[in-house]
């Protein structure tokens, strides 16, 4: 219960911030995907069921409020957290680098679907700019945001892990 | 251990309940495709614990975006730019008035009419609470919702010029998508030759050169020329007449040889959009008169 409210709170506090202060203080009118960070992180951490539900209320809040079709982005972070799942196994909390490549490869793969259902389906081909132009740079920006977000999902994480262990052992 | 308790609760495969899930999500994308289906009720619902929140930080961003502009420019010089701008809103609404009561011909004194008509338009003051969380596209919420009377098809305007339009509503809040976003498209008019445009977004153009493009430009006597006004045309049934889009910055003919195509520099400023206007009067087209 413990958990699930912390996670709530941490979605919805990265959701308002990514609407509402990541937008105005863009940078070269990018702004960083603080969602994608919560899902992926949660997915290698905990595992693909937990990765799964967590994209999806990611992804509803998108819906909800900025939905170009109902259900498509809940779609694609469920997705994204359910396959961070699978490296569950290759997670350890001391190496950085393997939830780097998560993340940037999530963001990659968010954007590369974004721009193939919303903008090559509208005859829009030019993917070399958009890659150079929103994909990446939006990639950089994650990335560098991961570095403090990350470790604070890290430790929230470690904590609930540890108050869960103390409350299981009681039951023992 | 914890996991091992949670096993006996329930104990459904993960790729199951992704299946399901996936079901659902295709059965919302359906309904929304084919049956226009919007988040509605839930979204009012969230919109009570999002709104408050989204106002507050989109006050903080507000700020904080001031206070770095503050960095290259002294406080007065602020204040007194922001008197200005408004006096520049102004006068463009009175050069745009004084302009058209220049031409003489029939159907731009009519035009005239409808430009007193614009000042008369009933509007309502919004802000701006949030915006698009991605980098694709350019829409944001605003404040106002069914509550105050928006609806669904409204124009939104800042200043002098168009911003967008509403295109779903909330009982506390609404979407408005603008004209710069990569999906949107206007029916515009230039305005010295009373030619129409179609006028659309490009998230290229908005990136590299903050402009929109517009095409399909019949200028058969070769008048329009750089700098012309471009403003929402009567043939548009979703835009009311005479609404400011931008200043033709660009003009290429095109490969055909009878249309021409190029950029428009808008005149509203969607980095720092924060205020707006909602134009509370819906254009009435021959569909929504025959309903009646």
């Amino acid at each position: 219960m413990l958990r699930k409210i912390t996670v709530f709170l941490i979605v919805l506090v990265c959701f308002v911030l990514q609407t509402t202060l990541f937008q105005s203080i863009s940078f070269l009118t990018v702004a960083p995907n603080l969602l994608i960070i919560v899902t992926a992180s949660f997915g290698f951490m905990r595992g693909k069921k937990e990765g799964m539900y967590i994209g999806l209320l990611c992804g509803a809040c998108l819906d909800i409020f900025y939905a170009h079709i109902l259900g498509g982005y809940a779609l694609l972070f469920m997705y994204i957290g359910y396959l961070n799942g699978f490296f569950r196994k290759l997670f350890f909390p001391e190496d950085f680098k393997l939830p780097m490549v998560l993340v940037a490869a999530s963001d990659f793969v968010y954007n590369f679907a974004i721009y193939f259902f919303l903008f090559l389906f509208r005859n829009r081909l030019k993917f070399p700019y958009y890659l150079s132009h929103v994909i990446l740079p939006e990639m950089v920006y994650t990335l560098l945001m991961m570095i403090i977000l990350y470790f604070i999902i890290l430790k929230v994480n470690r904590r609930l892990e540890e108050i869960e262990r103390r409350s299981a052992a009681k039951f023992v | 251990m914890a996991r091992g308790r949670r096993k006996n609760k329930k104990n459904i495969p993960a790729k199951y309940v992704l299946l399901m899930l996936t079901l659902v999500c295709f059965l919302l994308m359906l309904g929304s495709f084919t049956l226009g289906w919007t988040a509605g009720p839930v979204g009012t619902a969230a919109s009570y614990v999002f709104i408050p929140m989204q106002r507050g930080l989109t006050e903080v961003g507000n700020w904080i975006s001031d206070k770095t502009h503050e960095l290259s420019s002294l406080r007065n010089v602020m204040s007194e730019n922001e008197a200005l701008k408004s006096q520049v809103d102004a006068l463009t609404e009175e050069l745009n008035a004084l302009k058209l009561s220049q031409y003489d011909t029939e159907d731009i004194r009519e035009l005239a009419e409808l430009e007193k008509s614009y000042s008369e338009y009933k509007k309502l003051p919004a802000s701006v609470i949030s915006k698009d969380p991605g980098n694709w596209f350019d829409t944001f919420l605003i404040d106002k919702g069914e509550a105050d009377g928006v609806a669904v098809g409204m124009n939104v305007i800042t200043g002098s010029g168009l911003a967008g339009i509403i295109t779903e509503v909330g009982a506390n809040y609404a979407k408005v998508r603008a004209i710069v976003d990569d999906t949107s498209s206007v029916s515009g008019m230039v305005l010295s030759t009373s030619d129409y445009c179609v006028v659309s977004g490009d998230l290229q153009m908005m990136d590299e050169r903050q402009m929109i493009t517009f095409s399909s430009l019949k200028d058969t006597g070769g008048k329009v020329s750089v700098g012309d006004q471009v403003v929402t045309s009567y043939i548009s049934p979703d835009y009311v007449q005479g609404l400011l889009i931008g200043y033709i910055s660009e003009i290429h003919v095109n490969s055909n040889n009878l249309t021409k195509s190029g950029l428009i520099t808008p005149v509203v400023d969607f980095e720092h959009i924060k205020h707006v206007l909602v134009i509370t009067d819906l254009k009435t087209t021959t569909e929504t008169v025959e309903k009646e």
